[in-house]
């Protein structure tokens, strides 16, 4: 799983530092800064409970992609 | 266990008057009774004692809404702002410049001078000195053998802790929390209300220019040396005293009035009490539980709608006042399970009693710390504290527009 964190619109509340501060930290100016983007499963409950407690939205969760599927056959008439 | 498909019954006409703010409560521990029924049904509009309206919003997620809506405004100079208290018109402007009433962007610019002051780690880093406040009022409480908690206790450690942070003289705190008091209060006259709040500004306009002179250490001197328009930055001086405002009244207005209403509780829940006890590291937990349960700054979660806006279900036009009652939200049984039980161990923090969105409280870890610290201690070094006055002669704030007790008579 990814964590985003916008630093421009985080607010500085430290919510996320409370719920889950082996994953969220903030700087000297209060922004969020992410200790790891990929955390273990394990820190996944206080992660949501940190996207939760965010005020103003700077976070959320990715589902890492999976491979990209190989390649369909072409359409027929597309071949010049 | 959150039940979004819970329908709810269209609005029916209200048998009974249309409510009006603030609503009566029949056990001073709970929300008004109203609110119940209000989350029932439809938003919507009533009358404040000042003449103004607003639309009431009193679901959780609702109110999680509005406060993140873009379309919305906190000014409390907009003439549709559900102002409970009828502010002189140059007070009223002075709101403007605080912080509470400002919007993107200049309210980020703003906002972001101070985030630095509040962050997990300094609210950390103020412990050891809050439990040394703490631990002096309460060897002078014990001395007495008795005490009245709010003033021995519950004000004077945030007001220190307050006057420590900004670099404010603890000397003068009698002015500080005289003049919240007032500005707070629902039945201080205009005339009281203005000369309040100049007698506050005028002290804290000669604090700041002291510090403009000579810088001193403490977040004033601080925000002084890094963002005053002296020296480029974005902050002049009339914005720096409306801060200094802000916060004295912010510090004195919250901490205090949860405390006694938190100790009340815990006196209530001997059981739960003695859990917190023997396993302190709950503490976090019950702190955010008896917020959610109390959600004392109920109304200050308002704003003006300035596009029509689509929120709990209505259309609020233009120009009109929405509070979003966050004690009615906190007690949403959609949100929380059986929410009129105080459970120490709910471990929820999605409850509104700091708000949300942009304005979230500024202060949240540091009150939080300061709760923390005051009843932890409180409880541990008297195990045996009972109240000496039987609750229905305690007197609690009906007429402010932040809730608590006025006083709390205890012994132990």
């Amino acid at each position: 799983m990814h964590v985003l964190a916008d630093r421009e619109i985080c607010i500085g509340a430290g919510q996320c530092v409370v719920a889950a501060p082996d994953v969220f930290d903030q700087d000297d100016d209060g922004r969020v800064l992410l200790i790891t983007d990929n955390p273990t499963d394990d820190s996944t409950p206080s992660i949501t409970d940190a996207v939760s407690a965010c005020p103003s939205g700077a976070l959320s969760l990715q589902q890492i992609n999976p491979p990209e599927p190989p390649p369909a056959a072409r359409p027929p008439g597309t071949e010049s | 266990m959150i039940n979004p498909a819970a329908t709810r019954p269209a609005a029916a006409p209200a048998a009974e008057s249309v409510p009006t703010i603030p609503m009566p409560r029949s056990c001073p521990m709970r929300p008004p009774d109203r609110y119940a029924s209000l989350r029932d049904e439809q938003p919507r509009r009533v009358a404040l004692r000042t003449g103004r309206t607003a639309w009431l919003l009193t679901r959780l997620d609702d109110i999680r809404e509005l406060l993140a809506h873009p379309d919305v405004t906190a000014s409390r100079t907009h003439p549709g702002f559900p102002l409970q208290i009828d502010l002189p018109d140059r007070i009223a402007e002075d709101e403007l410049v605080s912080l509470v009433g400002m919007d993107p962007p200049v309210h980020t610019a703003v906002r972001r001078t101070l985030v630095g002051e509040f962050t997990v780690k300094r609210a950390n880093a103020a412990r050891a000195r809050t439990q040394e406040c703490v631990d002096s009022h309460l060897d002078a409480m014990q001395d007495r053998g008795h005490a009245e908690l709010i003033a021995d206790l519950a004000l004077p450690v945030p007001s220190q802790m307050i006057c420590e942070l900004l670099g404010l003289p603890h000397a003068d705190r009698d002015l500080f929390i005289s003049s919240t008091a007032v500005i707070l209060d629902r039945d201080a006259t205009q005339d009281q209300q203005y000369a309040t709040n100049i007698a506050l500004l005028d002290y804290l306009d000669d604090a700041v220019a002291a510090k403009e002179a000579e810088p001193t250490d403490d977040l004033l001197g601080r925000l002084i040396a890094t963002h005053h328009d002296k020296r480029g930055g974005e902050l002049d001086h009339h914005a720096m005293v409306g801060l200094a405002r802000l916060l004295v009244v912010a510090g004195h207005e919250a901490t205090p009035n949860m405390i006694g209403l938190a100790v009340l509780a815990l006196l209530a829940h001997p059981e739960q009490r003695r859990r917190l006890t023997l396993e302190p590291e709950r503490w976090p937990a019950a702190i955010d539980e008896l917020l959610r349960y109390f959600s004392i700054a109920d109304q200050s979660t308002s704003r003006v709608a300035l596009t029509d806006i689509r929120l709990g279900g209505v259309t609020i036009p233009a120009g009109d006042g929405i509070i979003g009652l966050n004690a009615a939200g906190n007690w949403d049984p959609t949100a929380f399970t059986h929410p009129e039980t105080l459970d120490l161990e709910r471990g929820s923090r999605r409850h509104l009693a700091f708000g949300h969105g942009a304005h979230q409280c500024l202060g949240q870890n540091l009150a939080r710390m300061h709760l923390h610290v005051v009843l932890s201690t409180l409880f541990e070094r008297l195990p045996q504290l009972r109240t000496t006055v039987p609750i229905d002669q305690l007197r609690f704030k009906d007429d402010s527009t932040v809730y608590g007790l006025h006083a709390l008579p205890v012994t132990w």
